[in-house]
């Protein structure tokens, strides 16, 4: 794809440490050259890529050496806002470290003393020293990289980066807030974790925006060693005209275990492509979702749950509600790999289409190379049972508060299961202020 | 003292229009206990169903008054909140909703207090020996029939209406399950002044909720009235020898959808 704007200069320009320049360019190189992809390609089937159009875009052209990075313990930008009002970090309850990106760029890092002191660490991933960025960036997303990865990788400019060495338990949450702000703006946030063997720690990724137009073209990648527990929450809350890409990918080894949960209820198109590569023997996964779309929304959700070693397992559950004119699209895929023999996955998909004009796609697939191995998946699309309104209504609740009942009730399985019980307080009521809507 | 009246009423079942009610007539007033009896498939559900204002029947006729006031054409969380109640013969799960959320809901739909309503469930759930964890459960899900039917005396002793239609309450129910939901009823009747029209086929249920009137359902009608004696003349006849001794010929208004006999009848 040419682009005006998403040069080879341009990413050179950018400045930072020179591998990072040098890893740059050669994505934007790879980008010049490459053929942007179209809907009759499977994976991004039923999308908007179509509509896509990254002329409508610029880059950030702050240079790297120009992020200023806070340490003012305590204190957030007054943008980084909660659904309830407050700030989204004080609602993620007692936290162990925070860092504010904007555009792409962190303006802001802390950490828990005590953690700093066990070698924890959280900082900028163009601006910190730390010989394991270089290291480890890339190797989740590289391992499966599309045309927004590598649009990604050409003008990565900063973002989040935590390391908990081994053995080391964060008991609070780390929370990294991902914020867009210049209309107009292309951004590249990136979320790189590494959890050291047999360690644990819960991270905390929002994307918000404002209602300006972003392109906001985000990488999460989750090292998970062996016997590290990593839990993981997404919150996606943008603006309505942000346009957000994601991959998040997971690499799982030995007996470690990772829960991935996604809540998306923001953006025009969101699309979050969530993988999962059990990649030793005993490694399990989670992988949960809400999302909710009303307006013209179109919220699209690609996994991959990839088992690579023998006793592994792996458990999806996405549930999802649209309204007004909104689509949603799961495409999930279960790959049980020969030598992932004794593998237990399962995937379910959840859909209520809360009026006519809206509608979800939900499509579950398996591909099993082993032969024994217990899979299952399920998947459903439909309008809220009229039973379940009719027995609420007749014990005297008002059709409008019966729908609020039965669609918070649909997604509570799983906000029982997020990593961060003070967070779901929150979010629940931001999905009830959405339902709010469809009948205001 | 209220009155709960049903006059010619008539209705269909909506999906494929075939008449289940055929001009049902009946009074009832407060504190009494009236029986509603009759064999599969005279109508009996769609009784209930009807009256709470069911988008599974249309009404074809007749009217339904609490107190004068029409109910048939108020949706029917407004029948509820003016004093119906109808105890489901099959209670939805629906997973997530907790009871206590759904009722507080309901209390502030009709303009009521819901502030000491966690008391209330507290104390309620005693007395019917409903256990606290079914109360922080998503409602009826994987209760057994027993729990769902104590349940379902539950919320009607919280909601208090002024009359509750019982619809084969007494299905699903062992023998100490039915006197505890049986005893609060009639409790309510003493009490509250609840007006009671309990829908079953089995006698059994009137041993322990002793009504003041019994009537039988036939061919979607009112065919037969009586005090309790008419319970008994129809344990010793059954269904057919009453329909042979009314002269009724047609005493089921449409076919069994299933040979299962434990099915839902569907209406």
């Amino acid at each position: 794809m040419t682009s005006t704007a998403f040069t080879p200069e341009a990413a050179r320009a950018l400045g930072g440490p020179a591998w990072l320049s040098d890893r740059r360019v050669a994505a934007a190189e790879r980008l010049a050259a490459l053929a942007w992809p179209t809907s009759s390609e499977e994976i991004w089937r039923y999308s908007r890529v179509d509509d896509f159009d990254l002329e409508k875009y610029r880059p950030s052209l702050l240079p790297i050496a120009a992020q200023r990075v806070r340490e003012d313990q305590g204190q957030e930008p007054a943008q980084e806002v909660a659904f309830g009002g407050g700030p989204v970090a004080a609602e993620a309850g007692e936290r162990a470290g925070l860092i504010v990106v904007r555009d792409g760029r962190v303006v802001h890092s802390d950490l828990d003393e005590a953690l700093e002191r066990k070698g924890v660490r959280v900082c900028g991933i163009a601006t910190c020293e730390e010989a394991e960025v270089r290291q480890w960036l890339g190797v989740c997303s590289d391992a499966s990289p599309d045309a927004f990865t590598v649009l990604h990788d050409a003008f990565l400019a900063g973002g989040a980066f935590v390391h908990v060495p081994a053995g080391v338990v964060v008991e609070r949450p780390i929370v990294v807030l991902h914020w867009a702000e210049g209309d107009g703006l292309a951004s590249f946030p990136h979320t790189l974790l590494v959890a050291d063997e047999n360690s644990e720690v819960t991270v905390v990724d929002r994307f918000s925006s404002t209602a300006t137009s972003h392109l906001v073209d985000a990488v999460v990648e989750l090292h998970v060693a062996q016997a590290a527990r990593v839990r993981y929450l997404s919150i996606q809350d943008h603006g309505p005209s942000t346009w957000h890409v994601a991959l998040q990918r997971a690499h799982v080894a030995r007996d470690a275990s990772l829960r991935s949960s996604a809540v998306a209820l923001g953006g025009d198109y969101a699309r979050l492509r969530s993988e999962s590569l059990l990649s030793g023997v005993g490694a399990e996964s989670d992988l949960l979702a809400v999302y909710y779309g009303d307006h013209g929304q179109m919220l699209d959700f690609r996994t991959l749950q990839d088992h690579a070693a023998p006793n592994t397992r792996s458990d999806l559950l996405f549930k999802g509600a649209v309204e007004d004119r909104a689509r949603s699209v799961y495409s999930g895929l279960i790959h049980i790999r020969e030598e992932a023999q004794k593998s237990v996955a399962f995937q379910t998909n959840r859909n209520l289409v809360l009026t006519e004009g809206a509608g979800a796609e939900s499509i579950p697939n398996l591909v099993i190379e082993a032969n024994d191995v217990k899979c299952s998946h399920a998947s459903t699309v439909g309008p809220i049972d009229e039973d379940q309104l009719y027995y609420l209504e007749s014990r005297g609740v008002s059709p409008e508060d019966a729908e609020r009942l039965i669609v918070l009730g649909f997604f509570d399985d799983v906000f029982d299961r997020l990593p961060v019980p003070s967070l779901v307080r929150t979010l629940r009521h931001a999905v009830s202020e959405k339902l709010g809507r469809l009948h205001g | 003292m209220s009155t709960l009246k049903i006059e010619g009423l008539r209705a269909t079942i909506a999906s494929n229009g075939v008449e289940v009610l055929r001009g049902v007539d009946l009074e009832i007033e407060s504190g009494e206990v009236h029986a509603l009896m009759g064999p599969n498939g005279s109508g009996k559900s769609t009784l209930s169903h009807t009256l709470m204002g069911s988008r599974e029947y249309e009404v074809q006729g007749g009217s339904v008054t609490l107190d004068g006031e029409e109910l048939l054409g108020l949706p029917t969380y407004q029948r509820a909140a003016r004093g119906l109640f109808v105890a489901m013969q099959y209670p939805v799960e629906i997973p997530g909703v907790r009871l206590a959320d759904f009722l507080e809901a309901a209390l502030a739909g009709s303009g009521r207090d819901a502030a000491d309503l966690h008391q209330r469930l507290a104390a309620e759930a005693t007395r019917l020996g409903v256990a606290e964890r079914f109360l922080q459960r998503g409602v009826n899900v994987e209760f057994s029939g027993g729990e769902q039917k104590r349940l379902e005396t539950l919320q009607l002793a919280v909601l208090a209406p002024k009359f509750a239609i019982l619809d084969e309450i007494d299905s699903g129910l062992d023998v100490d399950a039915l006197r505890d939901v049986s005893r609060r009823v009639e409790a309510m009747t003493q009490e509250k002044g609840l007006g009671v029209l309990a829908i079953t086929h089995y006698a059994r249920l009137l041993t322990e909720l002793r009504p003041d009137r019994v009537h039988v359902l036939m061919g979607g009608r009112v065919v037969a009235s009586g005090g309790p004696e008419l319970a008994e003349q129809l344990e010793r006849t059954g269904y057919e020898g009453l329909a042979a001794e009314l002269g009724v010929e047609e005493t089921v208004v449409a076919p069994a959808v299933s040979d299962d006999p434990f099915a839902d009848p569907g209406f």
